[in-house]
């Protein structure tokens, strides 16, 4: 984590004023700084050079403090030390290297996913190219799912139902948090089902509870343009959209399931009766989210008069 | 239907407590879900085994925690309602 803290503390250590060292350097960065004009390097020498210039103003009458001084250094010195501590709990719980692979994502893979979940007929090879080892940055391959959408779509979802409620002349402000504490719990509920189905019928798969996150996920973009549908066209709107997003998302999570939880053919170990059983976890997976999308979009629609 | 954490909560605590309450030698034996039948190493778990593991497991490793959230659960509940 280079590089947040890194520009975090250049106002804060303003007496130093030593040239950061380029972050480019180790292995593949997982985030390019793509944000800038120039190449990195220029982007950080303007940072620093506004760092110094604040740093001159507000240095005089720091400088002239030294218990001022001591006290933001202190005080720098228990962040740190206190985002360390937070940063090592929360890896027991959920491990933050591996969080930080489904956020790398770039415009071109947000576009093309958004294409391929409103429209996945016409892709052809859906299976993952990575080793087993580490997971693959969505950057590189577009069928690897991702934790940005989701999270997007959600907070998307949540705006765009609070407009929904607005034209309807019935909002309030805390009907935005119930409605996003809600379709959590939703989220909540069907990861934890399906969780637990895996393990009930001893379903071994290579997924994991974040790729299920984000699979689970990725039904809210498919919500966003069922509420459009319903807005602009009424309720014969909100069905059509209904069912196409719903055809689409059906569609996508099979064809990225079965590649995921089914094995191959070349497995000889997996039993017929574990291939049954992963067949109807794909199928359930795959039904639950039309039947969500349905559910959670429903009492946002005006209904028909 | 306006579903809000807490209920989650409450509903996960309430699903707890139930599995936690079915008595091994009351209850379980009569049903057939007797968790010293299982025990054998089969290449398949099955999944009746694994349902009786999971409520075995959860009985010995809830118990504690359960009586501690119980008692912190109906405390707030009286106090606030």
């Amino acid at each position: 984590m280079d590089i947040p803290s890194g520009y975090v503390r250049q106002p804060a250590e303003q007496r130093r004023r030593q040239p950061r060292p380029d972050y480019g350097g180790g292995p593949t960065p997982l985030f390019d700084d793509t944000s800038s004009p120039g190449d990195p390097a220029t982007f950080q020498n303007q940072q620093q050079g506004q760092g110094q210039f604040y740093g001159g103003m507000a240095g005089q009458q720091i400088l002239s403090d030294p218990m001022a001084n001591m006290a933001m250094q202190y005080g720098s010195s228990l962040a740190t030390q206190g985002k360390d501590v937070m940063e090592k709990h929360i890896d027991r719980f959920i491990s933050i290297s591996k969080l930080k692979y489904y956020f790398a994502v770039d415009t071109t893979y947000v576009g093309k996913k958004l294409m391929l979940l409103l429209f996945p007929y016409m892709h052809s090879n859906w299976s993952i190219r990575y080793n087993k080892e580490e997971p693959v940055a969505p950057r590189y391959e577009i069928n690897a799912p991702d934790l940005y959408i989701p999270v997007m779509a959600f907070v998307t979802y949540i705006l765009v139902a609070g407009y929904c409620l607005g034209t309807q002349n019935s909002f309030s402000p805390e009907l935005l948090g119930m409605q996003a504490s809600s379709a959590l719990v939703w989220l909540i509920l069907e990861i934890v089902v399906i969780t637990m189905a895996m393990y009930i019928m001893s379903v071994v798969t290579d997924i994991k509870t974040f790729d299920l996150l984000a699979f689970c996920g990725y039904k809210y973009v498919g919500m966003i343009g069922v509420l459009l549908g319903g807005m602009l066209f009424g309720s014969m709107g909100y069905y059509l959209a209904l069912a196409w997003c719903s055809a689409s998302m059906f569609f996508f999570l099979l064809r990225t399931l079965r590649l995921v939880i089914l094995p191959d053919a070349s497995h000889d170990m997996v039993s017929s009766g574990g291939n049954k059983g992963r067949t109807y976890l794909v199928l359930a997976i795959a039904v639950l989210q039309p039947l969500f999308m349905c559910w959670l979009t429903r009492h946002l629609i005006p209904s028909q008069n | 239907m306006a579903l809000g954490l807490y209920s989650l909560i409450e509903a996960a605590l309430l699903c707890v407590n139930a599995i936690a309450v079915l008595n091994e030698e009351r209850f379980l034996s009569k049903v057939g879900w007797a968790t010293d039948t299982v025990s054998g190493f089969g290449e398949q778990p099955g999944m009746k085994s694994q349902i009786i593991n999971l409520i075995r497991s959860v009985r010995m490793v809830m118990r504690i925690p359960l009586i501690i959230v119980n008692t912190i659960t109906i405390v707030l509940l009286l106090l606030f309602g």
